[in-house]
């Protein structure tokens, strides 16, 4: 089959806010930069594009209207995923198989910082009869520093004139944590390891948000938000774009460019019922089984020699390493206390800083995911470099209160 | 076969359905629920559009340059959707223009019928090119039998005091008269 190849890659800074830029702004930036890193013109040389987007989270009702311009697509092939980057990237892939597409160019982003009512678009995803009217946002979850709602109107009322007994939508975190700690055997100590070493490897990334040097204890003592969720388990917001370039193998030979492979993806999607679905990530489980397969890989704790994982609450990153077969169930916790998963450990885990480190930038989470995988199998993620980077994996949640997620597995060429 | 031919169908060749209306949802005889979303968004305009906006604000239409596509764009963006470089060299542009469609429209948003129709339609600004280059607009001081395409217009702007950096700083535009 024709083999994909990662010919370009661009991404804006990742900031809390962006108020000095217009969203078509930071999308024409990191899609000019992949283009320049690929060296070609969207205008001449790339077949289709592809942005990954939800309109809640944008603003605009059938979004796709509104990609063409910025990323040098006009009057070209062009369309929308709804959902992560990394469904992007597979959606490419698979048009280059086909042999219809030579060159396709795949953006996601987030404006976030744009919407005033985050907590309300993540409560509008959950169902109308059975599990909204338990929710309902009280503040908005991001720590930018912009206020919630006007002043005048502090809080929104939503769906009742009732809103003493609501909580933020974010509440689904905390009841998988507990269900996490108990059936792993995990403390929430060793989940607050996470963020400590998420944001101390941002440190060593110039374009990560929110690198802190922290100790667990700080962790511990930062506010319950959702029992056994505190305020510092949850990875802020963040504003940023990425860009990737993918092409056949041949003309990333012509381009004269050293190829890294797409060399397999995967995805999956549980039941939207909350109450009935499993609270183990199966939804990575089996993205991951598929992508292995595609990948030829068995034994994926050998073969695999970074990852980058869904961390937008710290206990997430244990348990999509378990659920990924990176760990054993209940040993995620260990690998992470041994150092295993740190830079210099054997199987390094979120190097850039993840969601953490970096920031949630909601359907762009992937992208910023292979975007680490494929500066680090360049050799070109300088302080935080992993040495001997053959093969990574990229691997993205699309966020509550989904139970779906995509992975991507790169090899160096 | 035979038998089937004399059986009477089970339902009517044609089914109008039933309309569910306004009432029956009032008073509850048929299963819905009912979700208000709050849901607000304040987009940051960046350089491009805040520039054009500014510029509106003090009574000006500004167009910006793509010499590469020879265009002068308006309203101005960051870059040119054509060749995917950046744009250059901003310029005020006469408020002066040339309808390119127009239409007469009689309901309002929520599909009511209005006396007055409005008069919308596309301005191609004069000193702006290639044509069609130009934004959308109302017309006025004119009837819907005097519009047509190709007419010369000019922007009536609302009072210095108050416009606030929006295209509604234009109330709208009328016929360009003789002596202007």
């Amino acid at each position: 089959m024709t083999k994909v190849c990662v010919i370009g890659i661009g991404f804006t800074n990742f900031n809390p806010i962006t108020p000095d830029m217009e969203w078509k702004d930071i999308m024409y930036e990191a899609c000019q930069k992949a283009y320049v890193d690929a060296g070609v013109d969207p205008r001449r040389d790339i077949d289709s594009f592809i942005t990954c987007a939800e309109d809640y989270w944008e603003g605009f009702s059938i979004f796709d209207e509104f990609v063409p311009d910025q990323v040098g697509a006009l009057l070209r092939p062009c369309c929308t995923v709804c959902g992560d980057g990394i469904y992007g990237l597979g959606n490419a892939a698979m048009q280059i198989q086909t042999g219809l597409m030579d060159v396709v160019s795949i953006e996601a982003h987030s404006k976030v910082s744009d919407l005033l009512t985050y907590g309300d678009v993540v409560l509008h995803a959950m169902d109308p009869i059975y599990d909204r009217p338990v929710s309902g946002p009280v503040e908005r979850p991001n720590y930018a520093g912009l206020p919630s709602y006007p002043e005048e109107n502090p809080k929104p009322l939503v769906g009742s004139s009732d809103e003493t007994d609501r909580v933020h939508p974010y509440f689904l975190a905390g009841l998988e944590m507990q269900h996490f700690l108990k059936t792993t055997g995990t403390t929430e100590e060793e989940c607050a390891e996470v963020a400590v070493k998420n944001k101390k490897n941002a440190f060593l990334n110039p374009y990560a948000a929110y690198e802190a040097k922290i100790s667990a204890d700080h962790v511990m003592k930062s506010e319950y938000c959702f029992k056994p969720l505190k305020r510092m388990d949850i990875s802020p917001n963040v504003d940023g774009a990425v860009c990737f370039v993918l092409a056949n193998e041949n003309i990333a030979k012509d381009l004269g460019i050293e190829p890294i492979y797409l060399e397999g993806f995967g995805w999956s999607s549980e039941t939207p019922w909350l109450s009935t679905r499993g609270m183990e990530a199966e939804y990575a489980r089996k993205s991951a089984e598929m992508a292995y397969k595609m990948a030829d890989i068995v034994q994926p704790t050998k073969e695999i020699d970074l990852a980058e994982i869904d961390d937008r609450f710290t206990y997430k990153e244990l348990q999509h390493l378990e659920a990924l077969g990176l760990a054993r169930k209940g040993e995620a916790k260990t690998l992470l206390k041994e150092g295993v998963t740190e830079i210099e450990g054997d199987l390094p885990i979120n190097p850039s800083g993840g969601s953490l480190g970096v920031g949630n930038c909601l359907e762009a989470t992937g992208l910023q995911k292979s975007l680490e995988i494929i500066m680090q199998l360049r050799g070109h993620a300088g302080k935080r470099q992993v040495p001997d980077a053959e093969v990574g994996l990229a691997q993205a949640w699309r966020g509550l209160p989904s139970g779906s997620g995509a992975v991507a597995i790169f090899r160096r060429g | 076969m035979e038998n089937r031919k004399e059986e009477k169908p089970t339902y009517p060749k044609y089914a109008p359905g039933t309309h569910v209306r306004t009432s029956d949802i009032r008073d509850k005889k048929i299963t819905y629920t009912w979700w208000e979303p709050e849901i607000q968004y304040a987009w940051s305009l960046g350089n491009a559009m805040s520039k054009f906006l500014q510029g509106l604000k003090e009574g000006k239409i500004l167009g910006v340059h793509c010499h590469k596509c020879n265009r002068l764009i308006v309203p101005p963006r960051s870059f040119c959707e054509y060749c995917y470089g950046p744009t250059e060299d901003w310029v005020e542009l006469k408020d002066t223009g040339t309808i390119n469609t127009y239409s007469v429209s009689y309901l309002d948003p929520n599909a009511n019928r209005i006396e007055e129709p409005i008069l919308i339609g596309v301005i191609s600004i004069d000193e702006a090119y290639p044509k069609p280059m130009g934004f959308m607009h109302y017309f006025g001081e004119m009837s819907k039998d005097e519009i047509h395409i190709g007419m010369k217009v000019k922007a009536v702007w609302k009072p210095e005091d108050e416009r606030e950096g929006s295209i509604n700083d234009i109330k709208y535009f009328k016929p360009l008269g003789g002596g202007e």
